[in-house]
């Protein structure tokens, strides 16, 4: 199949055009025959994208299953996946699925909320498939608005303010995006993203009102990349639209923006800033390291006094994103290896941890921790699995959260032990506030009269958790299922990038700039 | 049969957890139970089998980074020989010994499943441990060490309906994770100096390494030196040493099952064998040995004198296993690993006895832990009493000073105890007269255990008194097993752990290469043979030429290190002083407890002060909630409020305060459902955007 990456990307979205164009009424049968059509829709997306997996080469470090169309006013259509961007498809293809089962229970809706999961799908996988430029500014904008439907709709009762913040925070930084992809235009003459990668952009230094910029172009189009990708990953101090999103957000909608939506910004980092501008990165990357062990420090210790669950989740999210910004930016094997796999592994983990606030939320409909306690006593499957993923989240030897977090750690060490000493502190403080979590909801005896009819966890539920329990544990224990298929293609771009910084030399324009 | 040995628990922790509904709770614990005799059994075919070369075994890849590569291998070696028959002996009996612990339990209410729980956690705890020392790599090593302390976390939290059981496991696993932070920034250091982290590479690149500097914070540290410090903060944290001590004495909320197996027997023993395994590398750290013995004497010193005033009995145990685990690392500090992994052995055994032991007068007495309401239970606890006696009398260590029939005469414990004091000597005085003192006030806690528990007459509730009975049959042969261990390991081992250099070397496979191996133990004769072997050498032990090569072997020793050949040659008074120690202790315990039971209470009427400081542990759990918990909470709440709520979100706000207006508008629009006209139009608005800005650009 010459177009298996349009199939798979664009085979939600047909799922979609049939429930808006077909699907009559709002009653029962209705609101059922929708999600049907959307869990058939993406698992059919799921079944699809199989072959992408089976059909790849991982010892080809270039891009394959490549498509080339030429699209409306001379722009083109380009989609492509290399060992970056393949598994963050399958993250993709693989989680949808069990989004769509999570939301049987909804009533409000349907309909618009099933098309809005579905046509989020597709922008996702655009974003990760994307060859050209413009198609990936596209994708990646769009991306928001679905999900901010989604918060503004079927969130909480501050959903307004949360959707407003989120929606403005990302647009903002992309705004600079846009004007750094202009420039790369008018410079490289192509918005072809293979082209754009074995481009030189000039790194001499710039003077701009009379600041003399080290690394030149680069830095600047870096800073300006940097601007969108790390409000979208999200970092410190850009993070603060994650946790009221998240508490607003439904849960499935969590899960999909903590699983999915956040890789996004780490892709970007490993698309664009890092292989395009190895300068920029270069120079930049002690700040990028800086703000990413800050954040693991800070997020963890403001996840420690949270009283509302999923905030406490969002932070926590906020903290293991840190770990993935520092792996990029240690720009070693080791670093983004383990950056990638944490990112993949955290899209299990982060989203199993939002559907077990959803189980007890749909039960209860708190997110407050001092209404739950005791939840032991009545609710043993569910206190397994909650436990499981309190683990996976600080990251136990033998889930897929140690190897991310151990690899990025391992990397950064051989770059800056200041900053590896910093986030290895994050191993203490995630124990503190997911354990702290986990006792004040599930452990002791159970006393409050509200949770004294409350019920364990339906079949339906066990069933979405159970392919999240196998990958979590199966990337635990024989994690090279990941790395065998993202090392040669890191592996390339590492090379590329350290040839790219050795040749500048940063002392000789830091001379130069001294001498003006 | 190495396999066999490390998954039997596994595949029994799962049968006993995910297989009990099937099949039944209580076939479920025999299941898992029977799984361990049976890696029990193989353990010591294993052990005494050995021929002292290294093997390795892999199963399966695991992490896999560039030139980071780990596997999923068993390392096999008199290490981990050593640490099988602990781990698995004591686990079976444990496990036996639960049948009749937890057969009734009042934490639990009437109809509730908790015994496969139960069963599943011990196993699965064995399971982790296994890993932990059959690892060939520190990854792997890792995984087990994070294994059994979830194990540990789980097993003291099982009384789940418990607010103290609850803090208590997270106390333990977090204080654990202080140690594990250190643990990963060393084997991240060891990595990027010798490129590797499996043993085999790593040990072989120690001579190299020992001339290295490695960059870490502010300065240039010698790498040895750093990297054997980090390794062994981690140690710390498993092992509660001093400064990470504070979780080991609440983890006494669990069972008393888990506190003999993982709080006195095997988990808190992985920083010994840690830095045991470590051992090329701590050959050539001497600042960081010098840590571990000064560390080790103190932790042993300051354990010690908490024990003398706690009421509980558990607590009084769990002390002394802090302090026994300093004499451990001490000797490993001074480079005797030998001598730690023997007195390792040696202490499993007692102490496991004695947290049985514990168990049973519990169990006998209604779940009682207070000993100032025990009293008088000799004669209604027979069988209890005479195996805490064999304890007592090991881990005070009785025996016959100075007498030497090609083995000391006397319990475990004076054989192996002795060993590190004499060793102390040649090492360290500072450690040694810790470790003598320390020796006198274990003889005196323990005896006073002893007196308040079986001795004068029946105190508190005299309902309980009046109930209480010997534990049923299958908690008592444990304790009869382990009794023989108390009485005859340090005799039985003490050739191959300490006897000379050469039996030492010959048993750990130092220095021998695969042509010339060989089994310690030849079957029919067992120990005999080393005692040969040992009794040849014991002539000349100064002109033994010593040329080993770090990797070889299981532990390594450097040329200069005869530490082992001068602790036999230490002066008579130093082979006595842990007798007289022991002796006093005794004495004094004796006179205020059986003499002068008014004694006690006057003594810490008048010296409140003191009595205090020792009552609360010299305050450090006061100490750190108010350093370390307190400061992070309020933090926490700090950065929350002020950084994001106030410096961000307000700052952002206020960048927004242009648009609040057009927010308010759209926000009533939202409400009346036109957010597509909305949406649709931002797509639409998007694309003309780009495609404008992308073809005026071109």
């Amino acid at each position: 199949m010459d177009n298996l990456l349009s199939i798979v990307t664009f085979l939600p979205l047909l799922g979609a055009l049939i429930l808006a164009l077909f699907l009559r009424g709002d009653d029962e049968a209705a609101q059922r025959n929708a999600k049907w059509v959307a869990l058939w829709a993406t698992a059919a997306t799921f079944v699809f994208s199989i072959f992408i997996l089976t059909g790849f080469d991982a010892s080809n470090t270039g891009f394959q299953f490549v498509e080339e169309h030429t699209w409306l006013m001379g722009l083109t259509y380009k989609m492509g996946v290399d060992g970056i961007s393949v598994l963050f498809v399958m993250l993709t293809t693989f989680l949808m699925p069990l989004v769509i089962a999570s939301c049987w229970g909804v009533t409000h809706r349907v309909k618009e909320y099933m098309i809005a999961f579905l046509l989020l799908e597709t922008l996702m996988l655009g974003v990760f498939c994307a060859l050209d430029m413009v198609l990936f500014y596209l994708f990646f904008e769009a991306g928001l608005i679905p999900m901010f439907l989604i918060i503004g709709i079927w969130g909480g009762a501050n959903r307004i303010y949360a959707s407003f913040k989120f929606f403005l925070y990302t647009f903002l930084g992309s705004v600079l995006m846009l004007v750094a992809m202009v420039t790369m235009y008018i410079e490289a003459g192509t918005t072809d993203i293979p082209t754009l990668l074995s481009f030189e952009f000039d790194s001499a230094v710039l003077d701009l009102f009379g600041f003399h910029i080290l690394g030149g172009l680069q830095t600047l189009l870096f800073l300006a990349f940097f601007a969108s990708f790390a409000v979208k990953m999200p970092m410190w101090p850009v993070h603060t639209w994650l946790p009221d999103a998240h508490v607003q957000a439904p849960t499935a909608g969590s899960v999909v923006l903590a699983a999915i939506l956040l890789k996004m910004g780490g892709y970007g980092f490993l698309r664009f800033s890092l292989p395009m501008f190895p300068v920029g990165s270069e120079i930049l990357s002690p700040l990028v390291l800086w703000m990413s062990a800050i954040a693991i420090v800070y997020t963890s210790l403001v996840a420690l006094v949270q009283e509302d669950m999923k905030k406490l989740i969002a932070y926590s999210s906020v903290a293991h994103m840190g770990f993935v910004t520092m792996g990029i930016f240690a720009a070693n094997q080791q670093g983004v290896d383990g950056a990638i796999f944490q990112m993949i592994s955290h899209g299990f983990i982060s989203g199993a941890l939002f559907l077990c606030v959803g189980v007890i939320y749909d039960r209860m409909h708190t997110r407050d921790i001092d209404a739950y306690g005791g939840l032991v006593n009545r609710m043993p499957a569910y206190a397994l699995v909650f436990m499981f993923f309190t683990m996976a989240n600080v990251g136990l030897p033998g889930t897929s959260g140690f190897v991310g977090e151990f690899l990025t750690i391992i990397g950064v060490f051989q770059v800056n032990t200041w900053v590896a000493m910093v986030a290895a502190t994050g191993v203490i403080l995630s124990a503190g506030y997911a354990l702290w979590l986990y006792r004040r909801v599930v452990m002791g005896d159970l006393i409050k009269e509200s949770l004294k009819t409350i019920t364990d966890m339906t079949r339906l539920e066990r069933a979405i958790f159970a392919p999240l329990v196998v990958m979590t544990l199966l990337l635990g224990i024989y994690p090279s299922l990941v790395t065998d298929i993202i090392g040669p293609s890191v592996s390339a771009l590492v090379q590329n990038y350290d040839v790219a910084v050795s040749a500048f030399d940063a002392a000789a324009q830091t001379a130069e700039i001294a001498a003006h | 049969m190495e396999t066999i040995i490390l998954f039997a628990p596994l595949i029994g922790a799962l049968i006993a957890g995910f297989g009990w509904k099937f099949i039944g709770e209580t076939a479920a614990q025999y299941v898992s139970t029977g799984l361990l005799m049976l890696a029990a059994g193989l353990s010591w075919v294993v052990f005494l089998s050995f021929d002292g070369v290294t093997q390795s075994i892999q199963i399966l890849p695991w992490i896999e980074s560039g030139t980071f590569a780990t596997d999923w291998a068993i390392r096999l070696d008199r290490l981990t020989a050593t640490m099988l028959i602990v781990i698995n002996s004591v686990s079976a009996l444990v496990h036996l010994y639960s049948f009749g612990y937890m057969a009734h339990d009042e934490n639990f209410k009437e109809g509730e499943n908790y015994k496969a729980r139960f069963f599943a956690y011990l196993s699965f705890f064995t399971f982790a441990m296994l890993m932990l020392v059959t690892a060939d790599n520190l990854v792997q090593m890792f995984f087990g060490w994070e294994g059994v302390g979830v194990a540990s976390y789980l097993l003291i939290n099982f009384y789940f309906r418990k607010p103290s059981a609850n803090a208590a496991a997270m106390k333990a696993f977090i204080v654990n994770r202080v140690g594990d932070f250190a643990f990963i920034l060393g084997i991240a250091g060891l990595y990027l100096l010798a490129d590797s982290v499996k043993f085999e590479d790593i040990f072989a690149y120690m001579p190299t390494l020992a001339e290295q500097t490695i960059r870490f914070l502010w300065t240039d540290w010698s790498a040895p030196n750093l990297l054997a410090f980090l390794l062994f903060v981690g140690a710390m944290g498993k092992s509660a040493q001093l400064l990470l001590h504070t979780w080991l004495p609440d983890a006494m909320e669990g069972p008393t099952p888990v506190s003999a197996l993982i709080h006195a027997a095997t988990m808190v023993t992985a920083g010994v064998f840690l830095v045991c395994r470590m051992s090329p590398l701590m050959e050539f750290a001497p600042v960081a040995t010098n840590f571990v013995v000064i560390v080790g004497a103190i932790t042993a010193f300051f354990a010690a004198t908490v024990g003398l005033v706690q009421n509980d009995i558990k607590r009084v145990i769990a002390y002394s296993t802090c302090s026994q685990l300093g004499y451990m690392f001490v000797a490993a500090g001074l480079g005797v690993y030998s001598v730690a992994m023997f007195h390792l052995l040696t202490h499993a055994f007692f102490k496991a006895m004695l947290f049985l032991g514990a168990g049973s007068v519990i169990h006998g007495m209604h779940h009682e832990q207070d000993m100032r309401n025990y009293g008088g239970l000799r004669k209604k606890l027979p069988v209890t009493f005479w195996a805490m006696m064999i304890g007592t009398l090991a881990i005070t260590g009785v025996g016959i000073p100075l007498l030497y029939v090609g083995f000391p005469v006397g319990f475990a414990g004076f054989v192996s105890k002795d060993a590190i004091i004499e060793s102390a000597f040649v090492g360290s005085t500072f450690a040694f007269w810790m470790l003598v003192i320390a020796a006198f006030m274990t003889s005196f806690y323990s005896w006073r255990l002893m007196f308040l528990t079986f001795y004068g007459k029946p105190r508190g509730d005299k309902h309980t008194h009046e109930h209480a009975h010997e534990s049923p049959s299958v908690m008592l042969v444990p304790l009869v097993v382990l009794a023989f261990g108390a009485i005859f390991a340090g005799m039985a081992f003490y050739k191959p752990y300490f006897g000379s250099q050469e039996s030492v070397d010959k048993f750990f496979g130092i220095g021998m290469k695969k042509g010339e191996a060989h089994a310690y133990f030849d079957a029919p004769t067992l120990v005999a043979s080393a005692y040969a072997a040992g009794a040849k050498a014991d002539g000349d032990h100064s002109d033994h030429d010593r040329s080993q090569v770090p990797g070889e072997g299981a532990i390594f020793i450097g040329a200069d290190n005869h530490m082992i050949h001068e602790a036999h040659l230490v002066p008579k008074w130093v082979k006595l002083s842990p007798f007289f120690a022991m002796l006093f202790g005794f004495i004094l315990s004796w006179y205020m407890y059986i003499r002068r039971p008014d004694l006690p209470t006057k003594l810490a009427e008048n010296q409140w002060p003191l009595y205090n400081f020792l009552l609360n542990k010299w305050y450090f759990d006061e100490l750190y909630d108010a350093v370390f918990v307190r400061p992070a909470k309020s933090l926490g709440r700090f950065l929350w409020t002020r950084g994001d709520v106030g410096i961000i979100d307000g700052g952002i706000n206020g960048l927004a305060l242009g648009i609040v207006p057009f927010f308010t508008r759209l926000a009533g629009r939202l409400q009346s459902g036109y957010i597509f006209t909305y949406a649709f139009s931002m797509v639409i608005g998007l694309v003309v955007l780009i495609t404008w800005m992308t073809l005026t650009a071109g």
